[in-house]
């Protein structure tokens, strides 16, 4: 399916401008719940781009893919996948609606991350609306663009709030040729010393996570690289482990069928802060630098001790999601403020989805 | 050429020097004109101007006070690095302080298990790989200046080098960033995890050409030293062939960790001058290096040979070891240099195009090089498509520097038609201000000075640099058309 509807995308935010009415973007809508929820958007107008769509341009050679915003994720990654190449930082879907866009717009990213990037660093250029219902491109489709501010990497992870994304450009790598699941049984403090040894040394891993004492390793590589990384790791080797990782990315591992309110914390990947021995309402991944919890705690509590240790904690998945991201100090704050002010002057784009103040 | 914006300032040089040798030791507060010259220019040193003052601070505090005084008195500032910058950066301003960071050398911090160093903005490059190499860690990213240029400069201009299409630019391996904004405040961007609360901040100053704000120290992301890297050369009878070959290793599922080409002129200038045992019949060749775990070396060298023996490569050697695979890059390294060896003056060029377009752009470039009278030798970051063309002129024949800059100019524009930019890696600086007319409209614009609004409204960092006015580009743009709309049609032509 390929449909260009920027032009009605347009007008519809020209009209939001000039009648300064709130917008809520969204792509697949398969988590409205991502973000704050503020009064704002409940009463918003709905502007839905995922009839904007189909790829424009992918040259397997030139590793860059570029398509419209609401290109359904599934459709991207089975192109790629049918030419031996993918979306390196493995993004979660989490439903079959998940849009290209959606997954810029959050900047999420799988179980790769930690060992090649996220979603940002992948990102080459995007077309966008702001919030004057102005179409503006940034970056490019080409691997290295310094020309002007990297505008387009401010819009991932932007939650919308600066613009309506339209089309992206991303990079693209080839598969790895063969991938190895070992597994360990072991405490959290072990898991963790034993992946700092390993991530000082050139093995390809391309994941990690640790819960209920288990740690896992996967390593993608050259068939005869992974074959020798598995004897230096030592563990048990695990068959068909794809489906694990997948459950993992897509948070369909047990642990995530939870009514408590799952939290996700960011730091640095040795802090022992966030380590309580066997307790299964934490998870681990990306070598330990982020850790997922599930816990009644308040949120002031939980986003103080990330606080402490220069991390950061976002309230993942909840019903309540007032403070959702970590507060700002208050000169990033007017920085963020500024900025907004500067794409989106009427505050109509997602108003409140990201901090109240934006 | 560059005209800075005149910046109106509240208060005399006297009294300037006077307040800023209240915090500052006298000696690193520089107004003789002698002490000045040394700052006149960076690496193109084309373009020349003195500065009010040079401020040479140590600490953080010194740094916040001198950004409070000139916001104060509106006194334009340019923060300076190691000064190699392409693009003329760091040129000074007439009116203002020039900011140098070459103080800031210590490493602050080295932590092997987070593999990351934290250092200040002055450390040079190529010294934060070596202060790591005792733990089996590097920085990544490598510009050919990495003896030189600074940490700072290297994030303000997210500088790349030869292994940027495996490891990335600066903007993929630093993790958190203090800067100061030019009312004086210290802020952190970024964070100890592997992202950050908020808006990508840290994207945005890397690569803002020291626009929005002064850059104090620098959190890197550190790798482990691969296990081997080997390095394969192969000679081309036809540039065309090599770029194909580039297209068919990334095909096979390979991405090398650097992939570089060079052309005729190239060849033999570096071969003049390191004699790196280049093949001088070859009308290209390519280095590729691989490098990763002991087995998958082996198994990519392997197959990089026959794609490139496919490829129609007439000869390829295989670096048989460190000695040689460095001797094969030494050519490389040294292009620049060796290529000014053909003639009193050069150019460089910095523009990015789609791989596949390099055929068209080569043979676009030689006809604009007899149309111009001007020699053009190639060094090619080939696997990411930055082209860096040189040419070579002679500043002292009259008309040939303007003749130079048009012909620099018309390959920038080259590189936007076929889908590309106007620099990968150098910046705009003051350099392409004009050409940043030509890749962005003007909405794009506006949109890029409501970015350096929210940092500096007053516009006193770098004044005139980046990113060009719209006055400036109707100016210059009533010759070109942009993406086939009109140029500017809401200004008034003059
Ligand atoms: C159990 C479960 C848990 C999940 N948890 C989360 C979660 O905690 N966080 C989360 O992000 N997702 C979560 N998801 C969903 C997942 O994030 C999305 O499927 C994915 O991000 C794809 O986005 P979408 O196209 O469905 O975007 P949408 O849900 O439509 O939009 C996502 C966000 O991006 C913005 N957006 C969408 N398109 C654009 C555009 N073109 N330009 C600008 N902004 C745009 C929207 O305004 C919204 O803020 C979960 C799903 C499930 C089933
Ligand atoms: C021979 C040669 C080879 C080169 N090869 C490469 C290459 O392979 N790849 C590449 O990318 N570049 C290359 N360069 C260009 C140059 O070395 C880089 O741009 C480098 O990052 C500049 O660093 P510097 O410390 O010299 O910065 P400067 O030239 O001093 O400054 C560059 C810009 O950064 C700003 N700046 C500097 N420090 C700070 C700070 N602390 N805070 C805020 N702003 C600051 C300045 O205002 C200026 O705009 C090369 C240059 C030469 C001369």
């Amino acid at each position: 399916m390929n449909t260009d509807i920027s032009q009605q995308l347009q007008q519809q935010v020209v009209q939001a401008y000039e009648q300064v009415t709130a917008l809520r973007i969204i792509g697949g809508n398969s988590k409205a719940f991502y973000g704050r929820a503020d009064d704002r958007l409940l009463s918003a107008e709905i502007l839905n781009v995922s009839g904007h769509r189909g790829v424009l341009s992918y040259e397997p050679t030139e590793l860059v893919i570029t398509a419209r915003a609401g290109t359904p994720l599934a459709e991207i990654e089975k192109l790629l996948d049918d030419n031996g190449q993918m979306l390196a930082f493995e993004p979660p879907a989490f439903a079959e609606s998940a849009t290209i866009g959606g997954t810029i717009a959050c900047n999420l990213s799988g179980p790769r991350r930690a060992y090649v990037g996220a979603a940002r660093d992948f990102l080459l250029g995007c077309k966008i609306i702001n919030g004057k219902g102005e179409i503006m491109s940034f970056g490019g489709e080409v691997m290295k663009n310094v020309a002007g501010y990297d505008v387009s990497r401010l819009m991932a992870g932007a939650l919308g709030t600066l613009g309506v994304l339209l089309e992206v450009s991303l990079k693209v790598l080839p598969k790895t040729e063969m991938v190895k699941t070992q597994l360990f049984h072991c405490s959290s403090i072990e898991a963790l010393n034993k992946i700092h040894n390993w991530s000082q040394t050139p093995l390809p891993i391309s994941a990690s996570s640790f819960h209920d004492s288990v740690l896992r390793i996967r390593l993608s590589g050259a068939a005869k690289s992974v074959q020798a990384a598995r004897d230096t790791v030592g563990g048990e080797s695990v068959d068909n482990a794809e489906q694990y990782w997948h459950q993992l990315k897509e948070h369909k591992l047990d642990f995530f069928a939870t009514e408590k309110p799952l939290w996700r914390i960011s730091l640095a990947s040795d802090i022992e802060t966030f380590t309580a021995e066997n307790d299964s309402n934490f998870l681990y991944e990306w070598g330990g630098a982020l850790r997922w919890l599930k816990t009644e705690t308040p949120a002031e509590i939980i986003q103080q001790a990330a606080a402490d240790v220069d991390g950061h904690a976002i309230l993942f998945r909840h019903s309540e999601q007032q403070t959702c991201f970590q507060a700002l100090s208050p000169g990033l704050l007017r920085i963020h403020k500024n900025l907004k002010q500067g794409f989106d002057p009427k505050n109509i784009l997602n108003p409140g989805k990201l901090y109240p103040e934006l | 050429m560059y005209s800075s914006e005149n910046i109106e300032s509240k208060i005399s040089k006297a009294a300037l020097i006077q307040a800023l040798q209240d915090f500052i030791a006298a000696e690193s507060v520089l107004f003789d004109e002698e002490d000045l010259k040394p700052y006149e220019c960076d690496g193109l040193s084309a373009y020349r101007a003195i500065p009010l003052i040079v401020v040479l601070p140590e600490t953080i505090e010194q740094v916040q006070r001198v950004l409070t005084l000139c916001h104060e008195n509106m006194i334009p500032v340019v923060a300076r690095g190691a000064g190699t910058g392409l693009s003329g950066g760091a040129l000074p301003h007439e009116q203002g302080v020039l900011l140098s960071l070459a103080k800031f050398k210590n490493i602050l911090h080295i932590d092997p298990n987070r593999r990351i160093a934290r250092v200040q903005p002055g450390v040079r490059n190529l010294a934060i790989s070596q202060a790591v190499d005792q733990f089996g860690l590097y920085y990544a990213p490598d510009p050919s200046s990495q003896i030189a240029c600074t940490i700072g400069g290297n994030v303000a201009e997210n500088s790349g080098g030869v292994h940027c299409l495996k490891y990335g630019l600066t903007v993929h391996n630093i993790q958190q960033l203090k800067i100061i904004t030019i009312d004086g405040e210290l802020l952190t961007i970024g964070g100890s995890g592997l992202d950050s609360a908020g808006y990508d901040l840290l994207a945005l100053m890397t690569g803002s050409e020291g626009m929005l704000g002064v850059i104090v120290e620098v959190t890197v992301k550190l790798l482990p030293k691969p296990e081997r890297a080997q390095v394969l050369l192969a000679a081309f009878e036809d540039v065309v062939n090599a770029g194909e070959a580039v297209g068919n290793i990334i095909a096979a599922g390979i991405i090398p960790a650097g992939l570089e080409m060079m052309d005729r002129l190239a060849i033999q200038a570096a071969e003049d001058f390191v004699h790196a045992g280049y093949p001088l019949d070859a009308e290209a060749i390519l280095l590729c290096e691989l490098d990763g775990t002991n087995e998958e070396v082996s198994e990519h060298v392997s197959k990089v040979r026959g794609v490139l023996k496919q490829s129609g490569a007439t000869e390829v050697r295989t670096a048989k070891d460190d000695a040689e695979r460095l001797t094969f890059w030494a050519g490389r390294k040294a292009a620049f240099p060796a290529v000014g060896r053909l003639s009193p003056d050069y150019y460089c060029m910095d523009g990015t195009i789609p791989r596949k377009q390099l055929p068209q752009v080569l043979k676009a470039m030689a006809d604009l090089s007899k149309e111009y009278e001007l020699r053009v030798a190639n060094v090619f970051h080939a696997g990411d498509g930055n082209l860096h063309p040189l040419i070579l002129y002679d500043a002292n024949i009259p008309g040939e520097l303007e003749r130079t800059e048009e012909f620099g100019g018309k390959i920038l524009e080259l590189c936007i038609k076929v889908g590309g930019t106007i620099t990968g890696e150098h910046g705009v600086g003051m350099e392409k201000i004009n050409q940043m007319c030509v890749q962005f409209n003007s909405l794009e614009l506006q949109q890029f000075h409501a970015v350096k609004a929210a940092f500096d409204p007053l516009g006193l960092l770098n004044p005139g640099k980046a990113v060009p006015t719209l006055h400036r580009c109707a100016e210059f743009g009533a010759m070109h058309i942009h993406r086939g709309e009109l140029p500017f049609p809401e200004l008034e032509r003059f």
